[in-house]
C-alpha cells in the first residue's frame, strides 16, 4: 500500500498516513494541485509557515514505462503567487515511487536559529537529520558530492543551492542526474525558496530494499507499455538517432529563428544573427570535436529512450556542464546577445551550482543588460552579474529575484513576464497560439503547460499557421492534455510521438490503466486533465487572480517584433475564452 | 538571387557549409522549392519536413522569388 509522508518542521515530526480514497488515481501535478488546493490557504504568504511543498511522482514513475522518470514538485510559488507545479526529470521520481510514497507534504516553518535539515527516507521511514555546516553556503558541485559520500551513491537527493537558502524568488528545487551531477531542475517558479524557507536543505531518498510500484493489470499495462515504445522508437523525432536524440532540444533554435520567433535582446527582435552558434546542430558538432567527456543522446533519467540530453566539453574534452538546452541557451544566448557556447555553459553551470532556473536567470540577465549593467552581447558581464547572485550581494539578490523584480528595481518597462514568471524562448508576437498559453496558463508564462509550437512549428499533430490568433481551443487542448501527461509521470516530450501516431497515446492510457486498474479511454485524457487545469484556476481566483492577469506584458500590443513586424493582436476575449467553458 | 539554409541532418547534402551558412543560388523564374530540392540540392522530399521562406512556413509548390531566404527542416522538435 502506498502512503503519504508528512513531515512537520515546526515541531519536526514525520508521520506515515494512508492515501485517502479521493486521491488514490490520481500522481504527479494531480496530486501536487490536489493537495495544495486542499490544505494551503490561497492567500498565504509563499515563504510563511502556512505554505507546504507536495512532492509526487507520477502514476507510472518507478515501473518500466519508457521516459517515465518524472517527479512533480507543487506548492504556492512565490515568483508568481499562484499555485505551481514543476516537474523534473533525474533520480528522485523513480526512487520516491519504489519506497511506495505517493507524495511528500512538507508543511510547517522552523522558529527562530537558522538550522537546516535533512530529510532521508528509505524503506524503514524517515527522519530529519541536522546539516552539517559543510552542507551549507556553497555550490551544489561542492555539497552533492559531500551529501552522496555521507549517505551513500545510490541515493537520490533532492536539494536547494545558495539561492533556496536565501529564499530568492528564481531559487530552483536541484534532482540528481544518473552520473550524480547536480543537473536536473524543478526550476520554475521559486519552489526552491519555499523549501529553503522550510529549513529544509535536501531529500535523500534511498530505495533499496523498498516495495516498489504495484501493478493492478500487467497484462493491460505491458500492452501500453509495448505501444508507447514502439511510437517512441519510430516518430522521427523521438527515436533513437532522432532529432532529440542527436541534437538535443537546442536542435529547435534554427527553426524558430527562421520562423522569426526566437526572441532577441530581450524580445526586441524576433532573429538572432548568431543563433547557428548556439544550435544543436553546433552542440553536437563541439561535442565530437573537442571530443572528451563531451556527448549528446545523454539521458536524464534510467528508463528514457528518447535521451535529449548532453554534456557540454571544454575546449580541452574536460566537463564544462550538462545540460545545454533550448531554453537555456535561448536565455543566457540569444536574449542576451549573446552567441557562444562557452559563454552559456558558464551560465547554466552557475545557475546548477546555485540553484537556480536557467530561464528566469537568463532572462533576468537579459533585463539587467535593458537596465545598462551591461551590454547586450557582453558575456564576462553576464557570467560576474550571476555571481553576483552565487555571492549574495545586494544585487545578487535583486537578480535573484527574477525578470519581474529586477526590471521594476531598475525600471525598466520592456519585461518579459507574465505573473511574474519569464516568458520563454518563443516569441508569442510571432507565434499566437505560445502567447495564448502563456497568458492563461495557472503557471505564469509557461511554454510546457501547453506546447502549442508543436503545431503552429513543428508540424506535428497537423500544421497550424502561426499567425492565426483565434486559438483559444487549440490552447484549451493542449492544457489538458498536457495536464494528463504530467500526471501519468512521462517526460512531455513523449507527445511529439504520441501525438502523431494514435497507438502511442492509447499505451500511454493503457499503461496508466495497468497501473491503477481503471479502464480510462482516450476520452477520459481530457476530462482528467481539465479537471486539474479547473482545480488549479479556482485556487489562483481566491488567491487574488483574475482575467487582468491573464495577460501578456502590455509592451508586446504596441512594439512591433521584427522581422515581421508584428505585436500581440490576439483579443482579450479569445484569451478569456479559453477558461470560459 | 535566393539563400537557402539546410539545418539539422539535412547538413549533409552540403557538409562544406558550416551550420547555419547560406547557400546561394540563381534560380530561374517560376522555381518551386520542390524543385530546388530535387533538381539542385539532391534532396529527397521525404526527408524534409518543414521549410520556411522568409519566415513563414511554406508548402513545396511555392514559387520562390529573388531575394528569399528559405529555411529547410527534417522533423525537428524540442522543449
Ligand atoms: S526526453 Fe530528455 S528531458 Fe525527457 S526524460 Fe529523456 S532525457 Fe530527460
Amino acid at each position: 500500500m502506498s502512503k503519504i509522508l508528512r513531515v512537520n518542521m515546526t515541531d519536526l515530526t514525520t508521520k506515515f498516513e494512508s492515501v485517502p480514497e479521493k486521491y488514490r488515481l490520481t500522481a504527479g501535478r494531480g496530486l501536487t494541485s490536489a493537495i495544495t488546493c486542499d490544505e494551503v490557504p490561497p492567500t498565504c504568504h509563499p515563504l510563511g509557515p502556512n505554505n507546504k511543498i507536495v512532492y509526487a511522482s507520477g502514476i507510472t514513475t518507478g515501473t518500466a514505462a519508457p521516459t517515465s522518470g518524472r517527479i512533480s514538485i507543487g506548492g504556492k510559488s512565490p515568483l508568481t503567487g499562484t499555485i505551481k507545479e514543476t516537474n523534473s526529470g533525474g533520480m528522485a521520481g523513480q526512487k520516491l515511487a519504489r519506497l511506495g510514497i505517493k507524495a511528500i507534504i512538507l508543511e510547517g516553518q522552523p522558529k527562530g536559529n537558522g538550522q537546516q535539515w535533512v530529510l532521508k527516507v528509505d524503506k524503514d521511514g524517515a527522519e530529519l537529520l541536522p546539516t552539517a555546516d559543510e552542507w551549507l553556503g556553497k555550490g551544489l558541485y561542492e555539497t552533492y558530492p559531500l551529501l552522496f559520500d555521507r549517505f551513500g551513491e545510490r541515493v537520490a537527493i533532492i536539494g536547494i543551492g545558495v539561492a533556496g537558502e536565501r529564499l530568492m524568488r528564481n531559487a530552483g528545487i536541484c534532482v540528481n542526474d544518473p552520473e550524480n551531477r547536480p543537473a536536473r531542475y524543478a526550476g520554475r517558479g521559486g519552489m526552491g525558496a519555499v523549501m529553503g524557507s522550510k529549513g529544509l536543505k535536501a531529500i535523500i531518498l534511498d530505495d533499496k530494499d523498498g516495495p516498489g510500484v504495484p501493478i493492478a493489470n500487467k497484462k493491460v499495462f505491458d500492452t501500453g507499455r509495448k505501444k508507447l515504445l514502439e511510437a517512441l522508437r519510430t516518430h522521427a523525432v523521438t527515436k533513437p538517432g532522432g532529432g532529440l536524440n542527436t541534437y538535443g532540444t537546442a536542435v529547435l533554435v534554427n527553426i524558430i529563428n527562421e520562423a522569426g520567433g526566437f526572441p532577441t535582446r530581450n524580445f526586441r527582435e524576433g532573429r538572432f544573427e548568431g543563433a547557428a552558434r548556439i544550435s544543436g546542430e553546433t552542440i553536437h558538432e563541439t561535442c565530437e570535436n573537442r571530443g572528451g567527456v563531451g556527448m549528446t543522446g545523454h539521458g536524464c533519467s534510467p528508463g528514457c529512450v528518447i535521451k535529449c540530453s548532453n554534456v557540454y566539453p571544454k575546449p580541452d574534452g574536460s566537463e564544462l556542464v550538462s545540460v545545454q538546452e533550448y531554453e537555456s541557451v535561448w536565455a543566457f544566448g540569444a536574449h542576451c546577445g549573446i552567441d557562444d557556447l562557452d559563454i552559456t555553459g558558464e551560465c547554466i553551470r552557475l545557475c546548477n551550482d546555485y540553484g537556480l532556473d536557467t530561464i528566469e536567470a537568463g532572462v533576468t540577465i537579459g533585463v539587467a543588460m535593458e537596465a545598462g549593467l551591461a551590454n547586450f552581447g557582453d558575456g564576462k558581464k553576464a557570467i560576474e552579474l550571476m555571481q553576483e547572485i552565487g555571492k549574495g550581494t545586494p544585487l545578487g539578490h535583486v537578480l535573484g529575484n527574477g525578470a519581474a523584480v529586477t526590471a521594476r528595481v531598475f525600471g525598466v518597462v520592456r519585461c518579459p513576464t507574465v505573473k511574474g514568471q519569464a516568458i520563454p524562448a518563443y516569441d508569442p508576437r510571432a507565434i499566437k497560439g505560445i502567447g495564448i498559453t502563456y497568458a492563461i496558463s495557472t503557471m505564469g508564462a509557461d511554454h510546457t503547460s501547453g506546447y502549442t509550437i508543436a503545431p503552429e512549428m513543428l508540424g506535428v499533430s497537423g500544421k497550424v499557421d502561426q499567425f492565426i490568433v483565434e486559438k483559444a481551443d487549440m490552447a484549451r487542448n493542449f492544457q489538458y492534455a498536457t495536464a494528463f501527461i504530467d500526471i501519468s509521470g512521462h517526460c512531455l516530450f513523449i507527445a511529439f510521438a504520441i501525438l502523431d501516431i494514435p497507438s502511442g497515446l492509447e499505451g500511454m492510457v493503457e499503461e496508466c490503466n495497468g497501473v491503477l486498474g481503471t479502464n480510462w479511454t482516450l476520452d477520459d485524457i481530457g476530462r482528467i486533465g481539465g479537471e486539474i487545469i479547473r482545480m488549479e484556476r479556482l485556487f489562483n481566483e481566491a488567491a487574488g487572480f483574475t482575467t487582468a492577469h491573464d495577460r501578456l506584458p502590455e509592451f508586446m500590443k504596441y512594439e512591433k517584433l521584427p522581422p515581421h513586424n508584428v505585436v500581440f493582436d490576439v483579443p482579450d476575449e479569445t484569451l478569456d475564452k479559453v477558461h470560459a467553458t | 538571387m535566393i539563400e537557402i539554409r539546410l539545418y539539422a541532418t539535412l547538413g549533409r547534402y552540403r557538409p562544406e557549409l558550416k551550420v547555419g551558412e547560406p547557400l546561394f543560388l540563381n534560380l530561374d523564374q517560376g522555381t518551386t522549392v520542390k524543385r530546388v530540392l530535387q533538381e539542385v540540392l539532391g534532396i529527397p522530399t521525404e526527408v524534409v519536413k518543414t521549410v520556411f521562406v522568409n519566415g513563414i512556413y511554406r508548402e513545396l509548390d511555392h514559387v520562390l522569388a529573388d531575394g528569399d531566404r528559405v529555411g529547410i527542416f527534417p522533423p525537428v522538435a524540442g522543449g
